[in-house]
């Protein structure tokens, strides 16, 4: 019984993490988008309407992300006390990123004059584009490896310093600008539309080249990730994501060519995001600080993780449906005024 | 040496971040109340001006909780940056309270708030009121998880510990969640955030009372309005503060004997003990130089009889004591001003019967001088808490330099400098957008956030079908 519970308490656990955390990086991804699309789009009015439709939700997406650290924190107290010293510097550029970056969501409305305006627009989106590729580089030295002794952190302040990681920054970059991107072309019409649609394209080609060379890479790191690939049962799991991704690329660019379609780009998207995020997740298990502490030994103890998971399972339903609602009540086209009509 | 100096910034920013993150918090929490009680108000009694002052607040509303969320985030990581032995032993007990504030109390926030503060013409009034009340329950619950959480760092009960990892394991949640200075800490604390709100909702009232004054003319509705409700709170809840931190420091004296003697400056214990109030406690020599020390009142306050006996510092080891001059000081600035407030507000409530509220320009001055108050009595307050904890994290039982991760000196040094230059361009954009909100005077037909900039309402702007709008509720779309 208790053997049982032992096994499958973190594994529904990881299961649960792994969901939050791609809930986040889906709904955080577009707005942390829109501030790296603050790059291309210079245009005041533009800009506005961008933040605008990520301004009723926008502390709601940020919320997953402080979900994730108290649930690593209570669920795999090992994992969050090994990592987070491991990560230190691009963890907490990271915070200080969105700190900024989220202030100047409110900010940048209430400033007057055109310099403050000016400041506010830049650490917005020089905010979303730290973030993001900080959280890429985070994911890149997890996958690449911890060194850990005794379930405390023995590497250096730069481990994370490696072309593997930097590229898995910059691969994220482009990932969550396509899909602010796509969201923002779903979301708004006229010219902004048009241009989203256009930058699309670019976006698109660039992150089917990414996803490309970390496929290639990922495995070359690991002996352990390239049996992924080899051997049978795990074969079988893996072997649909390459043919599933060709498919979703395919439905990206069909529907970034058809004008009359707004939703498909985004939803092709999420879809992409979902499988590499499976991707990378199949090629770590069962590791959660890869190359050595498993989601077992990561574990707090049952008594600790049963009485998360039974308001969890109450909580995460209701969480998701006020959440819904909450993007339900602000649905609809955006437009900054009659010109667009 | 190389140890003791990365633990000393390892504190030091844990200090620096999680001070201007409280601040935040209790601002919100304070507010949403001031909301929801403002909308409660106006759907009741109908009177527009309250609906004047709910929009007029929901402004300062978007910027503090924006602040809150996003210095908030950083909290929920740093235990793990900078504590992360003290994370792995304790994990299994505050993650999952934690992690319960966030699923409880953020997501309820969070998710409502788009609806308070851009929804009013979009759901209706009844839902919308639903939708303020829920920020409003949501920042009280997320409150409770995390005094919970420090409670238990202060008064631990309901644990076990584990003796092959050494680790905290849960016995009894109900104990660890109730445990024993938790009762104490959520009433001292919302009083405390409820106070620091009122206090900032006098002084702007009290700034537009002057001006108004040195312009010859009479303040309007909202302001009078807002400075009386400010009042009422200052004459009420400061006296029940008073209270309340009177049955803490109890609370405390019976759990954590150390911290009492320690903020108090007395080294020997003693009954019939005088009360210092003022001296410069001396932790090299054990003794409180300068004293000014009233004969019985220290037993007095503390036991509530003359011959208590009252604990002093020599009573503990000296590697378990906290830091006496810095607690000695919190403390006493918390009490004055606490002191400070309940005389506002009986001054308020002698003018009030007078009839002379709004014509007495000193306590208009006084409230704006006064408007800080509420947030530097909790910061001492809070100071006074955690640092008579310490050499603890979890009181008593784990040591705060064993707590430490392994973090080098060059690290945490540079992530100290990002984190005071982000802050502080943070902390002046915040400051300077609420000193501008505020300089504006509260008006009939006030705008919203969402009609306040035409972008951010043209923004809000449906193509596809316009809900059912109440077209009483304000100024409507901008279209």
């Amino acid at each position: 019984m208790t053997e049982t519970a032992d096994f499958w308490l973190p594994v529904v656990w990881a299961l649960l993490a792994a969901t939050a955390i791609f809930l986040y990086v889906c709904l955080d991804g577009f707005d942390l988008g829109i501030g790296i699309l603050f790059l291309k789009e210079k245009d005041h009015d533009h800009r506005n309407l961008m933040v605008n439709t990520v301004a009723p939700v926008w502390d709601g997406n940020e919320t997953w992300m402080i979900f994730g650290g108290a649930a690593l924190y209570g669920v795999f107290p090992v994992a969050y006390g090994t990592i987070l010293p491991a990560l230190y510097l691009p963890i907490l550029f990271m915070l200080l990123a969105l700190i900024l970056r989220g202030v100047s969501f409110e900010f940048r409305f209430k400033s007057e004059s055109p310099m403050s305006q000016f400041f506010w627009d830049s650490s917005f989106c020089g905010g979303s584009i730290v973030a993001a590729f900080m959280q890429g580089v985070i994911l890149g030295t997890l996958v690449q490896g911890i060194k850990i002794e005794n379930n405390v952190f023995v590497g250096s302040s730069f481990d994370w310093f490696t072309p593997f990681a930097l590229f898995c920054g910059l691969a994220v970059v482009i990932g969550y600008a396509l899909l602010g991107a796509t969201w923002l072309l779903w979301r708004c019409e006229g010219e902004l539309h048009d241009a989203m649609r256009r930058i699309s394209f670019v976006l698109g080609g660039l992150m089917l080249v990414t996803i490309a060379l970390v496929s290639i890479w990922t495995p070359m790191l690991h002996t352990t990730y390239m049996q992924h690939w080899l051997d049978m049962p795990q074969l079988a799991l893996v072997a649909p994501v390459p043919v599933a991704v060709v498919v979703l690329a395919a439905a990206l660019f069909l529907g970034l060519r058809n004008p009359r379609s707004h939703l498909l780009p985004f939803i092709a998207t999420l879809g992409l995001f979902f499988l590499c995020f499976s991707g990378l997740g199949i090629n770590v298990w069962p590791y959660i600080v890869p190359p050595t502490i498993t989601i077992w030994q990561a574990s707090s103890p049952p008594e600790s993780q049963t009485f998360l998971l039974v308001g969890t399972m109450f909580l995460l339903p209701l969480i998701l449906s006020y959440t819904a609602y909450s993007y339900y009540v602000f649905r609809g086209k955006m437009s900054a005024g009659h010109h667009y009509h | 040496m190389f140890g003791l100096s990365a633990l000393f910034l390892a504190r030091f920013q844990f200090a620096f971040t999680v001070g201007f993150h409280i601040v935040f918090p209790a601002f919100s929490i304070g507010l949403a109340a001031y909301l929801a009680v403002l909308e409660g108000l106006w759907l009741k009694t109908g009177r527009s001006a309250y609906l004047d002052l709910f929009k007029y607040w929901l402004k300062v509303f978007s910027v503090v909780f924006g602040m809150g969320v996003v210095s908030g985030l950083v909290m929920s990581y740093e235990f793990g940056t900078n504590w992360s032995a003290f994370s792995q032993k304790a994990g299994p007990i505050l993650g999952p309270m934690l992690a319960y504030e966030v699923m409880t109390a953020f997501f309820l926030e969070a998710g409502f708030l788009g609806v308070m503060m851009f929804g009013l013409n979009r759901v209706g009034k009844g839902l919308h009121f639903a939708a303020t009340c829920m920020v409003s329950i949501g920042t009280l619950i997320s409150m409770s998880w995390i005094l919970s959480s420090n409670s238990w760092m202060q008064t631990p009960r309901g644990y076990r510990i584990d003796e092959a990892t050494g680790r905290f394991l849960p016995v009894d949640w109900w104990q660890i969640v109730f445990n024993p200075s938790f009762p104490y800490r959520i009433v001292h604390m919302g009083l405390a955030a409820f106070l620091c709100v009122a206090f900032i909702v006098a002084g702007v009232a009290g700034w537009h009372l002057l001006k108004a004054r040195r312009e010859g003319r009479q303040a309007s509705e909202q302001v009078r309005l807002m400075f009386s409700m400010a009042m009422w709170m200052a004459a009420i809840v400061s006296p029940i503060q008073v209270l309340a931190g009177d049955t803490q420091g109890l609370n405390t004296l019976e759990y954590q004997p150390a911290k009492i003697a320690a903020l108090e400056g007395d080294w020997e214990s003693e009954s019939r003990a005088p009360e210092i109030l003022f001296g410069i406690p001396d932790m090299e020599n054990e003794t409180t130089r300068y004293k000014i020390a009233i004969p019985y009142l220290g037993s007095l306050i503390l036991t509530h009889s003359l011959d208590g006996k009252v604990p002093g510092l020599k009573d503990f080891p000296k590697e378990d004591r906290a830091y006496s001059p810095l607690l000695f000081f919190s403390f006493r600035i918390m009490v004055a001003l606490g002191m400070l407030m309940v005389l506002v507000g009986l001054w308020s409530l002698y003018l009030r019967w007078k009839g002379k509220l709004y014509d007495t320009p000193l306590l208009h001055r006084v409230a704006l001088f006064m408007s800080p108050a509420g947030f530097l009595a909790l910061l001492c307050g809070w100071v006074t808490t955690e640092v008579g904890r310490q050499p603890f994290t979890v009181y008593g039982l784990m040591r705060t330099a064993d707590s430490v991760s392994p973090i080098a000196l060059p690290s945490i040094a540079t992530s100290m400098i990002a984190f005071i230059v982000v802050y502080f361009i943070v902390f002046m954009g915040g400051i300077t957008i609420l000193l501008r909100t505020f300089a504006e005077e509260p008006h009939p037909g006030e705008h919203g956030p969402a009609e306040d900039q035409p972008q951010r309402a043209a923004g809000t702007t449906q193509v596809s079908h316009q809900p059912p709008s109440g077209p009483t509720a304000g100024a409507g779309m901008a279209e």
